[in-house]
C-alpha cells in the first residue's frame, strides 16, 4: 500500500502481500522481505513462512486439509509452550521476542526460511544434502540487537521464485507418505544432521530462552513441568488446527512416547546456541535466580535444612569460585567454558557442605546428632539444634511417600490421547476399531476401580516439598541452629569435623566414558546416598549425575591438596 | 534401590503391570482393576508380535478380575469376553474355548453350547491350520454337551416310561444328540491323551445302544496303546466295563495286573486281593499276597481295617495249610527292615488299640504271624484285648502262641 518502492527485478511498483503478509510484485511475483509494520507479533498459526504468492494451487484441498511443513508444526508447538510458560509467571518477552527470534534464527540457519538458498533448491538436489551452495550471498549476520528487535523488515534477504515450482513437486512426491509436505524429506535429508528439529529440542529451545532472560526456573523445574503436564509437549499435536492433518511419518517426528531427559536436552542447547551463533548470553549475577548462592537458599529450604547452612554453601561457591558471572554466563561455542547445569551445580554444593560439616561416613553424623539431641534436652533456651538423626527421619518420611506417589503416577502414566494417529489410510480403520476397544475396556474396568477419584494435575509449583515453621510438631528445620556442629576457632567458627573423604580420587575423562565418576549405591556411605537421593528426586535426574558434579567440587576445593600429595584425607582448607 | 527419572512408553506399561499383578496376589481386585485401565492404551501398540502380548496379558488378567471381582456379573464377563475375541485372530479359539469353561462353571449349560457351536463355525482365511488342535477340542466339548444333552432325555424317557407315557420327539431328540456325540467323541479320543471324561461317556452311549464290541474296543485302545500316556484310570475303567459284562476272571485279573504294576495303592487292589485270594490258581493266589503287602506299603492305608484283614486272613489261611510259607518269606523279606518301624511301633499299638479295636485286632494278627509273640505290637494288644475280656483276643493269642515257630521261619 504504502510501499513504493520499485520492484528490484522488474523495477514495477506493483506490490500485493501475501499470506506471510509480505509484499510481492504482482507483475513477476518478486517476494521481499519488507512486510507491514506488525504490531502483534505473534505467528499466526496457518500462515506459511515461505507463501511465495497468493497463485499458489491447492492451498486447501478438497477434504478441508492444507499444506503444511513440518517447521510450521514445530512453529505452532513453540508458540503453545511459550503461552504455557506466560501462563506460569514467564515474563511476555520471552513470546513475544526471544523465543521467536532463536527460531527465526534457526529456519534461516538451516536453509527453511529467510534465506537466498530455500528448502526447494535442496529439494533438487536430494541425494547430496549439503546445501550451502550460495556462500558469497549469504546475508550479513545480522546483531544481537537486531536480532532482539520487533520489526521484522530485513532488506538483504529474497526468496527464490522458484521455490513455487518445487513446491508441487515436493508435494506430490511426499504427500502419500505424510501429512505434512516435507515429513519424508524431513526425516531423509536431516538424518545426519545433528540438530534436526525434534520434540526435545522444542525444550532446548524454550530452556535457551528462559537462559537469555535468566528466568527463575532451572531446567529441572521446566522439565518437571512438562512431565506434570503444565506444559504442552506430550500430545500437543493436539492443538494444532483441524486443517493440518498428522499422520504417517509426522508421527515419527511429532508423538511423544518418552519423557524428556535432561542431559539431553541440555546438550541440545548449548549445541543450539553455537549452531546459531548466539552470542554472550546475558550476565548471570548474584542478584538472578540461578546464581549459586540463590539456588542454594531456595534448595536449602525445600531440603528442610537449616538456614544457617546458606552462609556455608556462599563460602564454598566462593572459595572455588563458581559464583563468578564469567564462570555462569553462557558464551555459545566456548569449549573451555564447562557446561554449567545451575540447579546440578546447587544440589551438589549443598552435599559437599554437609559433608564438610557432618562428614556423612554413617558414623560421625550420628555421634554428632546424639551430642544435638542431648543438648536439646536439657537445655530449652536459645532454639534447638540441629539433630541429623530427626531430620534424617522426617525427610526419609516424605520422600518414601512422595517417591511412592511418584512411582505409582509413572505406572498410570497415559501416552494416548483422544486425537487418532495412524500411519496410513490403510490401518486407519484397524487402529480406530481398535481405539474404541480401548475406551470401552477403560470404561467397563474404570467402573470396577470402585469409587477412585480421577487424579488431578497437581498445581505448578516451584517447590515439591515445603515446611513450615508454625508446625509445632517440630518437622521444620530451617531455624535450627548449626552450634552442635560447629565450634570457635581463634574467633571464628569452623567444623567440628575436622576429616573429609572425597568421592573419588581421580576425575575421569568426560570424553572417555561421559562422566566424570561412577556412582555405585555400594560403594558409598547410605547417609551419602540418601542426601543424594532426595536431591535426585527433586531434580528428577539420576543420582550419578548430582554425584559427579559433587566430585568436580570436591575436587575444585581441595586443588591445593590433591596437587600437593598423594595421600589426601585430612585437613580442610576453609 | 535406584530410582529411574526416565520413562517411555514401554516401561511406564512393564511397571503398571507389576502394579497390576501385585494387587492380584493380594486379592485387592478394584486396585487391580483400576491399573489395568491405565494399562489398557499399551493394545493399541499390539500391532507388533510380542512373546506376550498386551492383548493376551489382558485377556487373563481382565477375566481373573471379572471373575473374582464382588460387582462382575457374567454379563459382564461375556461381553468382555467378546471384545476379546476380536482382538485377535490368532488366539479366537482359544478364548472361545476359555469363555465355555466360565460359562459351564456358572452352570450356564445352554449359552456355552451356543457358544461353542458358533465357535465350531468359525473359519478365517488360514488359521483355522494353526488353530487346529482348539477346534478339535471344541468339538470335542461339544460332543459332550450333546451327551449331556442325550443323557438328560435318556433319564425323561426313563420316568415318561415309568409313568406309561411314551414321547416320540423326546425319543427321536435323544438319538439326535447320540449321533452327535457319538462322532466328535469318537474323533477326539482317537489322539493320544488324557481323555477319561470323554472315553467314559463314550462308553456309555456305546453300551446303552448295545454296542458292546465297540466299547470293548475303545477301551482296550484307550489302556493298552503306547501312544496314549500311562493311565491309571484307563485300566479301571476297562475292568469296570469286563466286570459289568461278566467277562472271564482271566481278562480281569489281567486288566487289574496292570492297575497293580502302575498304581500298587490303588483302591481296586483290595477287591483284586479278595478275588485273588480265592482262585484255585496257586499263582492267582500268590500275586494277591504280593498285591496285598503292596497295598500296605503306602501310608494311606496304614488304618484300613479292609486292607489288614484281607492281609491277615491270607497269611493265617497260609499258616494253617504249612504251605507255601516261603511266599511269605519273599514277601517280608524287603519288609521286615521298616514294617516293624512303620506299622507296629509300640505307639501305634496304643494308639490303634485305644481308637479302632478292630483294627488292632488284624494287625496283631499279622505281627504274630511275621514278628513272633514277644514283639511289642502283639504284646501290648493281645494283653489289653485279653484284660478286656474280648473273646477274639484270647482266640488270637492262642492262635499265636500256638504258630510261633512261624516267625523264625519267615524271617529267617
Amino acid at each position: 500500500r504504502d510501499f513504493n518502492e520499485r520492484c528490484a527485478q522488474c523495477s514495477e511498483v506493483n506490490w500485493g502481500l501475501t499470506d506471510g503478509g509480505r509484499f510481492y510484485c504482482r507483475s513477476c511475483h518478486n517476494v521481499t522481505e519488507r512486510t507491514t509494520e506488525v504490531v502483534n507479533t505473534d505467528f499466526v498459526c496457518n500462515s506459511r513462512i515461505h507463501t511465495i504468492c497468493k497463485g499458489l494451487k491447492n492451498q486447501e484441498k478438497t477434504d478441508g486439509s492444507c499444506e503444511w511443513y513440518v517447521c510450521e508444526g514445530f512453529q505452532l508447538i513453540l508458540k503453545k509452550q511459550a503461552e504455557a510458560l506466560e501462563a506460569l509467571g514467564v515474563c511476555p518477552q520471552m513470546k513475544d521476542e526471544v523465543l521467536c527470534n532463536f527460531w527465526r534464527r534457526y529456519l534461516q540457519k538451516t536453509k527453511q526460511a529467510y534465506c537466498n538458498t530455500s528448502a526447494g533448491e535442496t529439494v533438487k538436489a536430494l541425494p547430496v544434502c549439503d546445501s550451502s551452495t550460495d556462500v558469497d550471498s549469504e546475508p550479513e549476520r545480522p546483531s544481537p540487537l537486531q536480532l532482539l528487535s520487533l520489526s521484522e523488515s530485513d532488506g538483504n534477504l529474497q526468496t527464490d521464485s522458484s521455490f513455487a515450482s518445487s513446491i508441487s513437486k515436493v508435494s506430490e512426491s511426499t504427500s502419500v507418505c505424510s501429512g505434512s509436505v516435507d515429513g519424508s524429506l524431513y526425516l531423509m535429508k536431516n538424518r545426519k544432521e545433528k540438530l534436526r528439529m525434534t520434540m526435545p529440542m522444542t525444550l532446548s529451545f524454550c530452556y535457551m530462552a528462559l537462559l537469555w532472560l535468566r528466568e527463575p526456573m532451572t531446567l529441572s523445574d521446566l522439565l518437571r513441568f512438562v512431565v506434570e503436564g503444565h506444559i504442552p509437549y506430550l500430545n500437543v499435536f493436539q492443538d494444532f488446527p483441524e486443517k493440518m492433518k498428522l499422520y504417517g511419518l509426522d508421527l515419527k517426528i511429532f508423538r511423544v512416547e518418552s519423557w524428556p531427559v535432561y542431559e539431553e536436552v541440555h546438550k541440545k542447547m548449548l549445541e543450539l546456541a553455537a549452531f546459531l551463533d548466539l552470542p554472550r548470553f546475558p550476565d548471570i549475577t548474584d542478584s538472578c535466580f540461578l546464581h549459586p548462592d540463590m539456588l542454594c537458599m531456595k534448595y536449602l529450604m525445600e531440603a528442610n535444612l537449616p538456614d544457617e547452612l546458606h552462609n556455608w554453601t556462599c563460602r564454598v561457591v566462593k572459595k572455588i569460585r563458581i559464583g563468578e558471572v564469567d564462570f555462569l554466563t553462557l558464551v555459545p561455542g566456548n569449549k573451555s567454558t564447562r557446561n554449567v547445569k545451575y540447579d546440578v551445580l546447587a544440589a551438589a554444593v549443598i552435599v559437599v557442605v554437609l559433608k564438610l560439616l557432618f562428614l556423612l561416613d554413617d558414623h560421625y553424623e550420628w555421634l554428632l546428632s546424639d551430642f544435638a539431641e542431648g543438648r536439646n534436652k536439657n537445655n530449652k533456651e536459645g532454639g534447638p539444634y540441629f539433630e541429623f538423626e530427626k531430620w534424617y527421619k522426617v525427610i526419609k518420611c516424605s520422600l518414601d511417600r512422595k517417591q511412592k506417589k511418584l512411582d505409582e503416577e509413572r505406572a498410570k502414566y497415559l501416552w494416548r490421547c483422544e486425537k487418532v494417529l495412524f500411519y496410513s489410510d490403510k490401518m486407519k480403520s484397524k487402529v480406530l476399531k481398535r481405539r474404541q476397544t480401548v475406551v470401552n475396556l477403560q470404561n467397563q474396568f474404570g467402573k470396577l476401580s470402585g469409587s477412585v477419584l480421577p487424579a488431578e494435575k497437581p498445581n505448578p509449583s516451584s517447590f515439591q516439598l515445603s515446611w513450615s515453621e508454625e508446625n509445632t510438631d517440630g518437622s521444620c528445620f530451617h531455624g535450627h541452629s548449626l552450634k552442635g556442629v560447629l565450634q570457635e576457632k581463634r574467633g571464628l567458627l569452623t567444623a567440628k569435623n575436622p576429616d573429609y573423604w572425597l568421592c573419588t580420587v581421580k576425575l575421569c575423562n568426560e570424553k572417555t566414558c561421559g562422566h566424570r565418576a561412577h556412582y555405585r549405591e555400594v560403594d558409598f556411605p547410605q547417609s551419602y546416598h540418601f542426601v543424594i537421593r532426595l536431591f535426585s528426586f527433586l531434580l528428577r535426574i539420576q543420582p550419578s549425575y548430582i554425584h559427579d558434579e559433587v566430585c568436580v567440587i570436591e575436587h575444585k576445593l581441595f586443588n591445593k591438596k590433591l596437587c600437593k600429595k598423594p595421600k589426601y584425607s585430612t585437613g580442610l582448607g576453609k | 534401590s535406584s530410582h529411574e527419572y526416565k520413562l517411555n512408553f514401554k516401561k511406564s506399561k512393564e511397571m503398571c503391570l507389576s502394579y497390576i499383578q501385585d494387587a492380584m496376589l493380594q486379592k485387592q481386585w478394584k486396585k487391580a482393576a483400576e491399573f489395568l485401565t491405565f494399562y489398557m492404551e499399551s493394545l493399541e501398540k499390539d500391532f507388533a508380535r510380542e512373546y506376550l502380548s498386551p492383548s493376551e496379558v489382558i485377556w487373563r488378567i481382565g477375566t481373573e478380575i471379572l471373575c473374582h471381582h464382588s460387582h462382575s456379573s457374567m454379563k459382564e464377563f461375556n461381553s468382555f469376553t467378546e471384545q476379546m475375541k476380536s482382538l485377535g485372530v490368532k488366539r479366537y479359539l482359544k478364548v472361545c474355548l476359555e469363555h465355555t469353561f466360565h460359562l459351564l462353571c456358572d452352570g450356564l449349560i445352554d449359552e456355552a453350547y451356543q457358544n461353542l457351536s458358533l465357535s465350531e463355525s468359525w473359519r478365517s482365511g488360514d488359521q483355522t491350520v494353526i488353530q487346529d488342535k482348539e477346534m478339535k477340542l471344541i468339538k470335542a466339548y461339544r460332543g459332550l454337551l450333546d451327551y449331556y444333552n442325550w443323557s438328560k432325555q435318556k433319564n425323561i424317557l426313563l420316568e415318561h416310561g415309568q409313568d406309561g407315557f411314551e414321547d416320540l420327539s423326546v425319543e427321536q431328540e435323544m438319538h439326535s444328540c447320540f449321533r452327535k456325540a457319538a462322532v466328535n467323541l469318537k474323533e477326539i479320543i482317537k489322539i493320544p491323551g488324557v481323555w477319561d471324561l470323554f472315553v467314559k461317556c463314550y462308553v456309555d452311549l456305546l453300551e446303552f445302544y448295545g454296542d458292546h464290541n465297540e466299547a470293548r474296543q475303545v477301551l482296550n485302545e484307550y489302556a493298552y496303546n503306547s501312544k496314549f500316556p500311562t493311565n491309571p484310570n484307563a485300566h479301571v475303567y476297562l475292568y469296570q466295563f469286563l466286570k459289568r459284562h461278566g467277562e472271564s476272571k482271566k481278562s480281569l485279573v489281567s486288566a487289574l495286573k496292570i492297575l497293580h504294576d502302575v498304581v500298587p495303592s490303588h483302591e481296586l487292589m483290595i477287591d483284586f486281593n479278595i478275588m485273588l485270594q480265592k482262585s484255585k490258581k496257586r499263582k492267582r493266589r500268590r500275586l494277591g499276597l504280593e498285591v496285598i503287602f503292596a497295598v500296605l506299603d503306602y501310608a494311606g492305608w496304614k488304618e484300613n481295617v479292609k486292607a489288614w484283614s484281607c492281609l491277615a486272613r491270607q497269611l493265617k489261611q497260609i499258616v494253617i495249610s504249612e504251605k507255601h510259607l516261603d511266599w511269605i518269606k519273599q514277601e517280608w523279606n524287603s519288609r521286615k527292615d521298616w514294617w516293624p518301624a512303620f506299622h507296629f511301633s509300640r505307639y501305634s499299638a496304643k494308639r490303634n488299640w485305644q481308637e479302632n479295636e478292630c483294627l488292632s485286632h488284624e494287625k496283631a494278627l499279622v505281627a504274630g504271624i511275621l514278628l513272633g509273640k514277644d514283639c511289642k505290637y502283639f504284646k501290648y494288644v493281645s494283653h489289653q484285648g485279653c484284660k478286656a475280656q474280648v473273646k477274639r483276643f484270647r482266640i488270637l493269642k492262642k492262635f499265636v502262641n500256638k504258630h510261633n515257630p512261624v516267625y523264625l521261619r519267615v524271617s529267617g
